[in-house]
């Protein structure tokens, strides 16, 4: 589900997905969007905290904030 | 009155369930109380995994295509139609060639997977797959005409359909060109999209030595981003870019457009309980196989197992009793390490995959299986 908030210009709710699934859906956010474009993750997979790290280092984009809420993780990611 | 069950998709998750209800329900339907009608764009019911092997030249595309007629019990109305919008106040179905529409009292959804292969730039022109009877076709002839080159598996769709398949191919061309001799003029590259060679980190375990004894290349993290059919190149958001002569790429997937018109979920796969598999926020509806957003993989086995859960809640349902059925994420694959041999893999919500060492006892099995699996599309096995 992809719905705008406030501090990204779009989320990408992943709760409920195993990895994978939250890194892919990521990616397939980041294919649509404008360089520059910073995308929320909703993730409660514990992994994807280290694999989004871990993704956006090798593909060049900016993890800027990962934020644990309680029951997920808040992972912004800008696109460069 | 009657009750109208409407099964839209005549894949393996909708045909096993229409059998499944016509036998479960055939005292209702006997008696009138019950009418089941299996919704499909065309008259064939389809059985993909052949595919695979017509790449090999091993089967035909006819070997994976039957009427649905001949498959699914006398009892089920089939309609050949598009199924273009769902009206769920109404509860009715909006047809493409019907001026009025039918209305349903259960309605299950088992659209499946499509490719989107536009989604990647230049990969329609520059791309061969075997996600598809033509597709399959067209890289057989690539293959056969190949004395030598650089062969490039690129899995750009996730998720798509039977996650094992990208490895099956690359473990199976480098065993046909071995045993054809021609293993040493060929390079072969498996690109898969995030840190490790397989989504499931299991299979990834397994896999990864498999390959690197193979001299199979792995380029993880690789995000397809473009192709350039005339250089020959495939380049990826993480800016790695690899020369190829054939390019077998797994596309991009999408569910159906009907999905999201009728507001079940986003990019075509329907938000589901896992385990009750009915449609979040909707009475009445449920959706299995791949258009169900479970998180297992997109595999007939999953959507036969979660067919048989629908038609056992279904059946309740329709009694007036409660429904008790579950899906524990139960799916099984084969994968073929080669040209004779295979493993087995079965893993559910909680038990994950443990591939065992390959046979040729599991690879004779899945052949076996492939010839039997019309049995299991009528309901049977």
């Amino acid at each position: 589900m992809t719905t705008t908030t406030a501090e990204a210009e779009t989320t990408v709710d992943a709760r409920g997905a195993t990895c994978p699934g939250p890194l892919m859906d990521l990616i397939g956010e980041l294919r649509a969007v404008d360089t520059g474009t910073v995308v929320a993750l909703l993730s409660d997979a514990e992994k994807s905290t280290t694999e989004v790290q871990e993704w956006a280092d090798e593909a060049g984009n900016e993890v800027t904030d990962i934020v644990d809420e309680g029951d997920h993780y808040r992972i912004h990611v800008k696109k460069l | 009155m009657t009750e109208h069950i409407a099964i839209v998709g005549g894949g393996t998750g909708g045909t096993v369930l229409a059998n499944n209800l016509a036998e479960k329900l055939d005292a209702e339907i006997d008696a009138g109380e019950v009418e089941i009608t299996l919704f499909n764009d065309g008259p064939d019911h389809v059985y993909k995994p052949v595919w695979l092997y017509v790449a090999f030249g091993q089967r035909d595309p006819a070997d994976g295509r039957r009427p649905l007629r001949e498959l699914v019990d006398d009892r089920v109305d089939i309609r050949q139609d598009y199924v273009y919008d769902i009206d769920h106040e109404r509860g009715e179905l909006e047809l493409v060639d019907a001026v009025e529409p039918v209305a349903y009292d259960k309605l299950v959804i088992a659209t499946g997977s499509q490719l989107d292969p536009e989604r990647v730039p230049g990969l329609v022109e520059g791309g061969h797959h075997f996600y598809g009877e033509d597709g399959a076709q067209a890289l057989r002839e690539e293959l056969l005409t190949m004395d030598g080159g650089h062969i490039v598996l690129s899995v750009i769709g996730s998720p798509h359909m039977c996650p094992a398949a990208p490895l099956e191919f690359v473990f199976m061309v480098d065993d046909w060109l071995r045993e054809r001799g021609r293993r040493d003029a060929f390079e072969l590259t498996y690109t898969y999209p995030i840190m490790r060679v397989h989504g499931n980190e299991h299979i990834a375990e397994w896999a990864q030595p498999r390959l690197e004894e193979r001299e199979i290349a792995i380029e993880t993290m690789f995000n397809a981003e473009a192709v350039d059919p005339e250089a020959g190149t495939i380049t990826s958001m993480e800016a790695t870019e690899l020369d190829y002569d054939l390019l077998v790429a797994i596309p991009p997937h999408t569910g159906s457009d009907l999905i999201e018109r009728a507001g079940l979920g986003e990019g075509g796969w329907v938000d589901v309980d896992k385990h009750t598999l009915e449609a979040t926020g909707f009475e009445d509806v449920y959706a299995i196989g791949d258009a169900a957003q479970t998180g297992v993989p997109k595999a007939g086995s999953a959507a036969h197992y979660q067919a048989n859960v629908v038609g056992q809640r279904l059946a309740s349902e329709v009694r007036g009793q409660p429904a008790t059925a579950v899906y524990g994420g139960k799916t099984i694959c084969f994968i073929e390490t080669g040209m004779d041999d295979a493993t087995f893999v079965e893993f559910d919500y909680e038990r994950p995959p443990a591939p065992s060492e390959p046979t040729r006892a599991m690879h004779w099995s899945k052949l076996a299986y492939n010839e039997s699996y019309w049995l299991t599309a009528r309901g049977l096995l």
